[in-house]
């Protein structure tokens, strides 16, 4: 706790001021550039969501209640976005796990060369999305791309990906899944360090299976940390942007546009800019939920650390 | 019989040998992109790929000045202006943000105020929410006000972008460090200016360091902002790759290899120098180990 010093008690009036005030001094210049460049945009769109405007017409906002909530629930296209938006993320997600998960077994262990062989694993993750998604965009290319030109080796047919809805759908996911499961093993390889040794050694003596000690010993090691991996990685494919506009633009037709990438169109295609405002706020509250249960899991296993 | 316990946690060279295989498969969407920058035209463009071929810079010359049409005069394509902007504009906002957030941080941490935990979560909230909600305001705030396609606008906006991050992280390592050492000084009469900066910071330095690289990426990297918020003089090279590939660039898959090759490399290269501080990076600093 803080110690309250010699300038409290005397010291000239400023000194005292900056004492007892030395908490809120220290963190006001952060909030306040954080309240300039994110909430006071925050509170204009949610007054914009009210509104009726278009941000590129000269004409008046007109204050219209919730008719733009209204108006975006009750529009099968935003549905069928949200429906688009609802099988990446679980087909994103749960691959990322299942990946991240075989990748951390591999590297669980010690060997010669690990730390070279875990770098090449990582870098994905720290990659721009334009450049992966440059990447893949290349790679899918029906002539030159590389895995047009290995399936039209294997079967003799050209090979659109991109072509069809499942394709495309898969295409974006493969993208998104290869950047992101290095996140996943990251997390997992975590929770395997931190399992006793004693716990292995005494599995081994009683000669269990390597499922049993799978499921006994470890999982409930990493358990935790895979929770948290599940709410990141579905916080982050929620609001999956980049990767869908550089590799299919939503397309073809509007198989893959995903929520956020629609928002992006309402914004600044169609210029809806209040209604835009209304579904950035649906899509905020969704976000807050789920950063709110991935801090309580993330306290929560603090405490238990202790 | 005498059964030869394995050593756990430990795997021989045969581990290698797997990892190697399925790290190389892993990485190769990188690799066959650095390959492809070092091809020629023709060579990128060959059915089926090649993998051995005579290397040519070509593609590395024409990122800054190419010719658009065969037998054209080579034009400046200013790649060269749009890597200064990425640098300077990261190399400015991480600046302003490290400062503020690790001043903001150490108070979160040592200070806390009625509410720590609210303010904290708050400011949480502002890195985790879809960019597109904020950016329409800012939008509009940045075309009235003027800062648009300025340095000035997207250096404040990319400072604010990378402040909740540079908290989150600085209060993990704040917290770490024990407090003794502080109270001790303090009993001895020292002043906080000499607490914060004699006792405290050097023993967050590499804190500090892993913060401030982890936030070069992430504005490097930044694709959104950048898009509707930089003109034709501050555009940053997501902005013009992303652009390159939807206009002139056409077959020229070579080209785009090279400009991606040399947008990559740092990262590749600090991610190598990361790597220990990575977990708490990509998260924030919420887990630690």
């Amino acid at each position: 706790m803080a110690v309250t010093t010699y300038h409290a008690e005397h010291g000239t009036l400023l000194e005292r001021f900056f004492e007892r005030n030395r908490g809120p001094l220290l963190v006001s210049p952060a909030l306040a550039v954080l309240f300039i460049m994110n909430i006071f945009p925050l509170l204009w769109s949610f007054g914009l969501s009210f509104y009726r405007y278009r941000a590129n017409r000269v004409k008046e906002p007109e204050f219209v209640w919730f008719k733009n909530y209204q108006k975006v629930l009750t529009d099968p296209v935003v549905w069928e976005r949200f429906q688009t938006t609802a099988i990446v993320v679980t087909v994103d997600v749960l691959l990322q796990l299942v990946v991240g998960f075989l990748l951390a077994l591999l590297f669980e262990k010690t060997f010669p060369g690990r730390r070279v062989l875990l770098m090449l694993v990582l870098t994905p993750m720290m990659l721009s999305f334009v450049a992966v998604g440059a990447f893949f965009r290349y790679y899918y290319e029906p002539t030159f791309g590389l895995l047009s030109q290995a399936v039209k080796a294997v079967t003799g047919e050209p090979f659109i990906l991109l072509g069809s809805e499942v394709g495309a759908l898969a295409g974006i996911i493969f993208a998104d899944v290869w950047m992101w499961s290095p996140f996943v093993m990251l997390l997992v390889l975590a929770g395997l360090v931190s399992v006793p040794k004693h716990l292995y050694e005494a599995a081994e003596i009683d000669r269990a299976s390597w499922w049993r000690r799978f499921w006994t010993i470890t999982f409930p090691y990493i358990r935790g940390l895979l929770l948290l991996a599940i709410l990141f990685r579905t916080i982050e494919a929620f609001k999956l942007f980049d990767i869908v506009f550089l590799i299919t633009e939503g397309g073809p037709g509007t198989s893959t546009e995903t929520i956020a990438v629609y928002v992006y169109r309402v914004a600044f295609q169609y210029f809806k800019t209040s209604q835009s405002a209304a579904l950035g706020y649906i899509l905020l509250f969704v976000v807050i939920v789920l950063t709110n249960l991935y801090l309580f899991f993330v306290r929560r296993r603090d405490v238990e650390e202790q | 019989m005498a059964r030869k316990r394995r050593e756990i946690g430990k795997a021989g060279w045969r581990r290698t040998a797997v990892s190697t295989v399925i790290s190389f498969i892993y990485f190769f969407p990188v690799l066959w992109i650095i390959l492809t920058a070092f091809k020629s035209h023709t060579d990128a463009l060959s059915t089926p790929p090649k993998f051995i071929f005579t290397p040519t810079l070509e593609n590395f010359a024409s990122v800054f000045a190419r010719a658009y049409e065969r037998g054209g005069a080579a034009v400046d394509t200013h790649f060269d202006l749009f890597f200064f902007n990425s640098i300077f504009i990261a190399g400015a906002s991480v600046g302003v943000a490290l400062v503020i957030g690790t001043v903001a941080a150490y108070g979160f941490s040592r200070w806390p105020l009625r509410g720590n935990e609210t303010y904290l979560f708050i400011i949480l909230t502002t890195r985790m929410l879809p960019p597109i909600i904020v950016i329409i305001p800012i939008f509009i705030m940045f075309r009235l006000s003027g800062l648009s396609g300025s340095y000035v606008g997207i250096i404040l906006l990319y400072a604010a972008f990378n402040l909740p991050f540079t908290i989150w992280m600085m209060k993990s390592f704040f917290d770490e460090i024990p407090r003794e050492v502080e109270d001790a000084a303090r009993m001895d009469g020292s002043s906080e200016m000499k607490i914060f900066f004699r006792i405290c910071l050097p023993q967050v330095k590499a804190g500090i360091a892993a913060t401030a690289v982890f936030g070069l990426i992430l504005t490097w990297n930044e694709f959104l902002f950048a898009l509707l918020l930089t003109g034709r003089d501050t555009r940053t090279v997501p902005v013009a790759m992303a652009q390159t590939i939807g206009g002139d660039i056409g077959v020229r898959w070579g080209l785009l290899a090279a400009i991606e090759t040399l947008f990559l490399i740092p990262v590749v290269i600090v991610t190598f120098l990361l790597q220990n501080q990575l977990l708490r990076g990509v998260t924030f600093g919420t887990i630690k180990r």
